[in-house]
């Protein structure tokens, strides 16, 4: 546990010392911010369901990009050796870094909480969805995070890193729009691993144990597979 | 201290360490030399606990890397080859978050980093980005670290290659510094620098050991043969290998590359019994020649790391 602090807090740090944070941050917000207030007057209703709708697609280009550093830049530099052989665990290292990107991806949240608060004064804001649609938010981020992680932990490139990462969540938050590629009977199954599906469900303002459930799953066999990949290298 | 036995590494189909086996004991400062892919780096990474062996085990203490890799992992203070530290972080915020990963309490933490500072040199770079430093000073950075927890082994990889002259001499000041009490293990491929730190030298080659021992023993078992040099003036080549070709413990006489005057140089190989000295300087006594230069070579741990690991 003390350990996990260590290497996540180092993690975190990490984030803001380098501008990637920054640039990252400014990117989510102006776009999120660009795509959500050029149709909010539009529908005239003081609600937040567009501003949700995109998040899948968002954090599916986004967090990759917050991921892909924490193996491959280590695996390159070669400190990934010295990690290795201080007395870690895997189970640390994976821990800690992916909360480091939680955390990370809740910062970049943060800023957005601004726009419930100045719809509230523009009109009657149902808080519901709107706590359900950033507690939804979180989930969806640790998944992608978990899938970023593990493709981070699979090569020492970047790019590659960021590539694997971005194809793995594009595909669960696309998948249940694609459903006339699939035969029927797989239909249900199918529909089930749409990260979107589940994503949506919750920002309505439904806590549902299945969707929390899909999510967590989706962490755990990222951050399992992770912990693989790690062991396949030693 | 350390137990290794039979350990072999495959990488695929490569056979990279084959079968070693190596007991160090307390207190000795330990240096594995090889050419370039012997497998020295590999040993290292394994007896660390980075790579797992594929087959054989390594002991240190009562523990087995296989069951208890982390208790192992805290004995040992380990510096990888160059040095790849995290190039973002200033050198206190470094030692510090090594120091906290290590479970240092807070007081305890102050005092050694204190302490590693002063041993290392580091006092006037705390505040310096990694990323920003020389090679040499990284090394420093990197010898703190590996020393932080106080290690009870200490193992070091290549721990002076790419410095200067200079940056050699201090490193390797601190290697004995801290050998004096601690178990230190470095890999090197460069000949004097094991001679200069090491109690103890093991030789690889082709991922197998070829020769273990301290450097006196290493100069005595390598080959019977000693050679002597020879610089005459006035003398002829043919009469040369006639008269001195026939002593007594002399196998062979070889010409050897002239020094620059008029001098013929010779290079006598004589059996190892008796010393044949005397009766050559005898026999040269008896002719005009004009003895110039007369010395037998000396073994180096280079002649040996030569012999040793030649490609046949």
């Amino acid at each position: 546990m003390h350990q996990i602090i260590q290497i996540f807090k180092k993690e975190f740090k990490d984030y803001f010392v380098s501008p990637i944070a920054y640039i990252v941050i400014s990117v989510f917000l102006l776009v999120t911010g660009w795509f959500f207030f050029t149709t909010f007057f539009i529908y005239n209703q003081a609600g937040l369901r567009n501003f949700f709708s995109l998040l899948p697609m968002m954090f599916s280009f986004v967090i990759p990009a917050v991921t892909m550093r924490l193996f491959s830049e280590e695996m390159k530099l070669g400190s990934y050796e010295i990690l290795m052989t201080m007395p870690v665990t895997f189970r640390d290292i994976i821990l800690g870094k992916f909360l480091a990107g939680v955390v990370f991806v809740a910062a970049m949240l943060l800023p957005t909480l601004a726009y419930p608060i100045c719809i509230a004064f523009m009109g009657p804001l149902d808080w519901g969805p709107v706590f359900g649609g950033y507690i939804g938010a979180v989930l969806l981020g640790g998944a992608f995070c978990g899938i970023g992680l593990f493709a981070s932990s699979l090569t020492r490139n970047q790019i590659v890193a960021f590539i694997i990462g971005m194809v793995i969540c594009f595909g669960l938050t696309l998948i249940d729009k694609m459903m006339f590629f699939f035969p029927q009977s797989l239909l249900s199954v199918i529909g089930y691993l749409g990260a979107n599906f589940h994503f949506q469900n919750i920002a309505k303002g439904i806590i549902d144990s299945r969707d929390v459930l899909y999510f967590l799953s989706v962490i755990f066999i990222s951050l399992y597979a992770t912990h693989l990949a790690m062991q396949e290298k030693i | 201290m350390i137990h290794v036995e039979n350990l072999t590494k495959y990488y695929d189909d490569f056979c990279a360490v084959e079968q070693i086996s190596l007991h160090i004991k307390k207190g000795e400062i330990l240096g594995l030399l090889g050419p370039n892919g012997a497998g020295k780096t590999t040993t290292l990474r394994m007896l660390t606990g980075y790579f797992l062996p594929s087959s054989g085990n390594i002991r240190v203490k009562d523990f087995s890397i296989d069951k208890h890799p982390l208790e192992i992992k805290q004995l040992i203070g380990y510096l990888p080859e160059s040095a790849p530290l995290y190039n973002d972080m200033l050198v206190y915020d470094y030692l510090d978050y090594v120091a906290r990963i290590r479970g240092l309490e807070k007081d305890e933490r102050a005092a050694r980093i204190r302490h590693l500072v002063g041993l290392c040199g580091l006092n006037n770079i705390m505040h310096k980005t990694i990323g920003e430093l020389s090679k040499g000073l990284k090394q420093r950075v990197g010898l703190a670290y590996a020393m932080m927890s106080d290690p009870e082994i200490l193992i070091l990889d290549e721990p002076t290659s790419g410095l200067d002259p200079n940056q050699i001499v201090e490193i390797r000041e601190i290697i004995r510094q801290i050998g004096k009490q601690k178990t230190v293990i470095l890999s090197t491929h460069i000949l004097t620098e094991a001679e200069a730190t090491c109690d103890r030298i093991v030789i690889i080659n082709k991922g197998k050991i070829v020769a273990d021992g301290s450097t006196d023993m290493l100069k005595q078992s390598v080959g019977a043969d000693k050679v002597i040099h020879l610089a005459l003036l006035d003398a002829d080549a043919a009469s040369v290998q006639e008269r001195l070709g026939d002593l007594d413990g002399v196998c062979r006489v070889e010409p050897a590359n002239s020094s620059g005057d008029d001098s013929l140089t010779f290079k006598l190989i004589c059996t190892g019994s008796g010393d044949v000295r005397k009766r050559i300087y005898e026999t040269i006594k008896q002719t005009d020649w004009v003895l110039t230069e007369f010395y037998p070579e000396t073994k180096t741990l280079e002649n040996i790391f030569l012999e040793l690991t030649r490609e046949n």
